[in-house]
C-alpha cells in the first residue's frame, strides 16, 4: 500500500524538476536537444558509483560536519546559522543553484562562500572562515547539498550581465606559458584524452566535491586554480573578482543542468 | 597551493608540479635575452638554432617525459613504455617521412605561425603571453638544444621500414655530441 502512494508522488517530484531544468535549458538557448554533459558522464563506472551512494561518497563526511557547524553558536550574540535560517533543508533549498549573485550593498557579484562569510561577519559578528579551509568546505557542502537535484539557475538580474560577459572573455583568453584558453580545452576538445585525463565540459555541477587526486573536498576555485597551473598560468587568489566572473559564466553555460553536490571526480 | 600531487604522474597537471625538477634534469630554458635568433622562410626554419646539433636519444627522452615535452598529453608516439597517451592530435609515428627538419623546427619553435588557432604550444617563444607564472616568465618551454634534440628524434620516426630507427639514431648522433 505504501508503495502505491509513494510512487506517483516520486514521479511527480521528478517531473517538476525535469520541467524546471528544461525551462532553464531552453532559456540558455539549448532548445531541442541538450547535449551538454556533466563531468559525471565522463567518469568511470566505479567513480560514478562512489558519487551515487551517500554511504560510499567520501564528500558526505564534510556534509555531516557541515550540519553540525550549521547549529554551532558563534560570535558575541552566540547565534548559529540555524538561529536565523532555521532548518537548512527548507531555508537553503535552491540557494546554491543560483550563486554567484549580486550582493545588495556593494552591487557586485559574490559566490556562495563569500555570502557565507558576509553572514559570519555582518550577522553573526564572528570570524569568517577563510577560503578553502576545512570549515568553509564543510558549511559550503552542507548548504550546497540542499540544492542537490535542482537545476542551476542563474538569477535573472540585469546587473549580472556585464560580469558574466567578463567571465566569458576570460574563458576564451589564452593564458600561461602553454598559451591555452579554457575554451581551447573545454569547448573545443571536450571528451578527448589529455594524457590520461578525459577533458570534461567544465560544468560546475557538483561543487564542492571530493576529488580523488586531492584526496579531499575542494571548491570550484581550487579546480580552476589547478587548470590555470596546468597551463603554467599564475592562478588568481581565492575569491578574486576574476574567479567570481568565471564562475558566473560557468553557471550561465550550465544553466538548467542538475546540481550533484557533493560530487566525486577523478 | 597545497594539495596532494601523489597520483598526479598520470595527469596533465603534473606539468607544473614537476616542471622545476624537469628543468633541473635538463638544460634550463634560457631567459628572453638569450633567445637564439632564427629565420623563417615559407613556414620553415632551415638552420638549427644556435647551430646546435640534435641528439635523437635525448630527444626521445624529452618527448617521452610528459612534464618536460608535454607531447604525449596531446599526441601518441611509438613510445610503448609510456601509457596514457593523448588523442587531441595525431600519432607522431612516421612524421620523419612526412616532414623535413626545417618544417619540424618551425612546428616546435612556434606552431602558431603555421596555424594561429592551433592548441600546440610554442616551445621557443616568450612574447604575446598572458599571466605566465613567475617561475616561467621570460623562459621558453624548450632550450635551443632541446628543440634540436626533439627535431633529431622526430626525423628518426620514419615509415619506410628500411631505415630502422636505431640506425637513424646512430647516424644522427654526431661525434661532437658524443664527446661532450
Ligand atoms: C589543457 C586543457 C585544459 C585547459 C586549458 C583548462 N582545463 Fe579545465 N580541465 C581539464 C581537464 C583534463 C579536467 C579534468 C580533470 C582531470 O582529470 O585532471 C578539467 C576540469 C575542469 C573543471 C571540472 C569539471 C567537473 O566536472 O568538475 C572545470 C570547472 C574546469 N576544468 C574549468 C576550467 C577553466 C575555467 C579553465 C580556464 C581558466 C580551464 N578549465 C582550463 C583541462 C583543461
Ligand atoms: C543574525 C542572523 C543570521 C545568521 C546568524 C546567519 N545569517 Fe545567513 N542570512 C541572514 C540574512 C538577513 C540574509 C539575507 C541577506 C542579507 O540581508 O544579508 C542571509 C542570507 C544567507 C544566504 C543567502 C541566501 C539567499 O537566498 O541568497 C546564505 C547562503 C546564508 N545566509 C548562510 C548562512 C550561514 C551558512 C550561516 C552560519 C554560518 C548564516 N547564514 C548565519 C541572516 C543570518
Ligand atoms: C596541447 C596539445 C599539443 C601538445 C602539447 C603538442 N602538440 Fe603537436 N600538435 C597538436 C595539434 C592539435 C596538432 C595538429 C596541427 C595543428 O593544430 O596545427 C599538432 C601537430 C604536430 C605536428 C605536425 C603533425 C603533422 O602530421 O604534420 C608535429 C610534428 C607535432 N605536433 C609534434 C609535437 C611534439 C614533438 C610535441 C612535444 C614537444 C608536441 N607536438 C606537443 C597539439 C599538441
Amino acid at each position: 500500500m505504501v508503495f502505491i502512494w509513494l510512487l506517483p508522488a516520486t514521479f511527480a517530484a521528478i517531473g517538476t524538476e525535469a520541467c524546471a531544468a528544461e525551462e532553464a535549458a531552453n532559456k540558455a538557448g539549448n532548445k531541442i536537444t541538450d547535449s551538454r554533459k556533466s563531468g559525471y558522464d565522463f567518469m568511470s563506472a566505479s567513480t560514478q558509483a562512489l558519487q551515487n551512494d551517500d554511504s560510499q561518497n567520501p564528500a558526505m563526511l564534510w556534509v555531516k560536519d557541515g550540519e553540525a557547524l550549521w547549529g554551532r553558536e558563534a560570535g558575541k550574540d552566540k547565534k548559529s546559522c540555524a538561529s536565523c535560517h532555521g532548518a537548512a533543508p527548507k531555508s537553503m533549498r535552491g540557494v546554491a543553484a543560483r550563486y554567484p549573485a549580486i550582493e545588495k550593498k556593494t552591487r557586485r557579484p559574490i559566490n556562495l562562500q563569500q555570502r557565507i562569510n558576509l553572514c559570519q561577519k555582518d550577522h553573526q559578528h564572528a570570524a569568517p572562515f577563510a577560503p578553502e579551509t576545512q570549515e568553509m568546505l564543510r558549511i559550503e557542502s552542507y548548504v550546497g547539498m540542499q540544492s542537490r537535484g535542482l537545476a542551476i539557475t542563474p538569477p535573472r538580474d540585469a546587473r549580472l550581465a556585464a560580469f558574466t560577459q567578463k567571465g566569458k572573455v576570460q574563458f576564451e583568453q589564452r593564458m600561461g606559458q602553454l598559451d591555452l584558453s579554457c575554451a581551447d580545452c573545454h569547448d573545443n576538445h571536450a571528451g578527448k584524452k589529455l594524457g590520461g585525463a578525459t577533458i570534461p565540459e567544465a560544468h560546475p555541477t557538483a561543487y564542492p566535491l571530493y576529488r580523488l587526486e586531492w584526496q579531499s573536498l575542494g571548491s570550484v576555485e581550487r579546480r580552476l586554480r589547478n587548470c590555470m597551473s596546468g597551463v603554467r598560468a599564475e592562478p588568481y587568489p581565492y575569491g578574486a573578482p576574476e574567479f567570481v566572473e568565471l564562475e558566473l559564466y560557468l553557471a550561465a553555460r550550465a544553466a538548467g543542468m542538475k546540481l550533484e553536490t557533493p560530487g566525486v571526480r577523478p | 597551493m597545497g594539495g596532494s600531487w601523489s597520483v598526479a604522474a598520470l595527469f596533465w597537471l603534473a606539468v607544473t608540479a614537476s616542471s622545476m625538477t624537469a628543468y633541473a634534469a635538463g638544460s634550463p630554458p634560457e631567459p628572453i635575452a638569450e633567445l637564439a635568433p632564427f629565420v623563417v622562410t615559407d613556414g620553415i626554419i632551415a638552420e638549427p638554432l644556435q647551430g646546435r646539433i640534435g641528439d635523437a636519444v635525448r630527444g626521445r627522452a624529452i618527448v617521452a617525459n610528459r612534464q618536460l615535452g608535454l607531447c604525449l598529453l596531446c599526441h601518441s608516439a611509438p613510445i610503448p613504455e609510456e601509457r596514457f597517451q593523448g588523442n587531441l592530435s595525431g600519432n607522431l609515428a612516421g612524421i620523419g617521412s612526412r616532414a623535413s627538419a626545417g618544417q619540424l623546427r618551425m612546428r616546435l619553435v612556434d606552431a602558431r605561425q603555421l596555424n594561429p588557432s592551433t592548441i600546440m604550444p610554442s616551445y621557443y617563444r616568450v612574447n604575446k603571453l598572458t599571466r605566465v607564472t613567475p617561475a616561467q616568465q621570460g623562459r621558453t618551454i624548450f632550450s635551443a638544444q632541446q628543440i634540436e634534440d626533439v627535431v633529431a628524434y622526430l626525423l628518426t620516426l620514419r615509415d619506410d621500414r628500411g631505415a630502422l630507427a636505431s640506425d637513424a639514431i646512430r647516424r644522427i648522433r654526431s661525434p661532437a655530441t658524443e664527446n661532450k
